[in-house]
């Protein structure tokens, strides 16, 4: 138990690298996902070829994507935010989608009726309604993006997984023992957060359908 | 970049650790289906289990496959039986999860009309509702054969051997062409299998209509 009080200013500094890793790239994955969901939604036929494409870097071992990455953007954070970003697109494009094409079709009727324009009818319909799956894909991002930022750690994107690696390596257990529940934590507590955000939502979701 | 003049002075090296990591992850997948087909049966059968069951399969989703290597390490030490001991563990939740799932989805008429024909339990089990959850279980068979192939990557780095040996190699020496050489095969390796498993998926489930 002595090496996480004897270092906890070093796990401090380890775990707000991991969650500014995880954050930023998850934030970036959003933003490009997202619309890729809505645009995969309206333009039907895009669908299988999009998630085709977001399964190819979904099935490539992440060790090897980041491996992939090194020779066209060398070590540490810049190729470990795009490797993040890739592997978040399958779950938040698929949910965007899914979460989207679940809407009631009366519902977009009403709205059509109601003289609402292509673009109020998705901001002010489409998404609102969708947000709790959207959301769900969102926490199943966020979840691995934190596990796999562990793994950046061997390519010199700082994080948790440094005390990990450096445990193995150097056999110190207590090192390995005290990466491995942090980042466990902080998994499981973005877990926990999400999840019960995701609840909320769909709770007041659920009020105004 | 000579990846391929690489691959062409070693063809013997890198097939043998391709053979490796396809033997490591095609075994803990099968120690992971022997494992939780019964219990996704056990979990779907009996009640009282499912809360608690379905709880602790979420909290293992969420801890990183680096911590998970890590808390393996201090029990078991380092080399191929903790990394297959770590893949297998990995691999057991999305099969648990699909067994489940797929046991779920049964309407309650069609178990109904099997008792009506006389069918005992073990029989409705097997020829009934085992048969009908079968895509949806191989449907999670194959997610963990693909998961298990990325966490054997990760897992050479406590023995498990196989291509992420050259992966960890060519970024510890910064090897470009090294790196590379375990990279591509590895990812080859991923849609490979993730391909012919989707054939046979395929093959599996059509007789069944």
């Amino acid at each position: 138990m002595s090496y996480p009080l004897a270092n906890a200013l070093l796990i401090w500094r380890l775990t707000l690298e991991h969650v500014q890793i995880s954050a930023v790239s998850c934030l970036l994955a959003i933003l490009t996902a997202c619309p890729l969901g809505v645009l995969v939604s309206r333009v039907r036929w895009l669908a299988p070829p999009v998630l085709a494409a977001a399964g190819i870097f979904y099935t490539i071992p992440s060790v090897a994507l980041f491996a992939i990455l090194i020779p066209v953007l060398g070590l540490g954070v810049k190729p470990t935010v795009l490797a993040l970003v890739l592997y978040s697109q399958l779950a938040l494009i698929r949910n965007t989608a899914v979460g989207i094409n679940e809407v009631d079709a009366a519902l977009l009727q009403a709205a059509q009726g109601m003289g609402m324009t292509d673009a109020q009818i998705l901001w002010r319909v489409e998404v609102p309604l969708a947000i709790p799956v959207i959301f769900a894909g969102v926490r199943t991002a966020t979840v691995m993006a934190i596990g796999l930022a562990s793994i950046a750690a061997y390519i010199g994107a700082g994080g948790l997984g440094v005390l990990i690696f450096q445990g193995i390596s150097t056999g110190n257990t207590d090192q390995i023992l005290t990466g491995a529940v942090a980042v466990s934590t902080l998994a499981l507590l973005a877990d926990a957060t999400l999840s019960s955000m995701q609840r909320m939502l769909q709770w007041a979701m659920g009020v105004r359908a | 970049m000579n990846v391929l003049s690489y691959l062409l002075e070693h063809p013997t090296q890198v097939l043998a650790l391709a053979r490796a990591h396809l033997w490591i992850s095609l075994l803990a997948t099968g120690i992971a289906t022997a494992v939780s087909v019964p219990l996704g049966i056990v979990v779907h059968r009996v009640r009282a289990v499912r809360a608690p069951a379905l709880g602790m399969v979420n909290v293992g989703q969420a801890i990183p496959s680096l911590a998970l290597l890590g808390l393996t390490l201090p029990l078991l030490g380092i080399g191929f039986t903790p990394a297959l001991v770590a893949i297998s563990v990995r691999a057991l939740l999305p099969i648990l999860l699909n067994t489940y799932a797929g046991l779920l989805s049964i309407p309650q008429h069609i178990i109904e009309a099997a008792r009506g024909m006389g069918m005992t339990d073990a029989q409705i089990l097997w020829r009934v509702e085992l048969r009908l959850a079968s895509p949806v279980i191989v449907a999670g068979i194959r997610t963990a054969l693909v998961v298990s192939i990325g966490v054997a990557t990760l897992a050479a780095y406590i023995g498990a051997g196989g291509l992420g040996d050259l992966i960890f190699q060519g970024i510890a020496m910064v090897d470009t062409p090294l790196l590379l050489a375990g990279a591509i095969p590895a990812a080859g390796l991923a849609f490979a299998v993730d391909g012919l498993f989707g054939i046979l998926e395929r093959q599996l489930v059509r007789p069944l209509g």
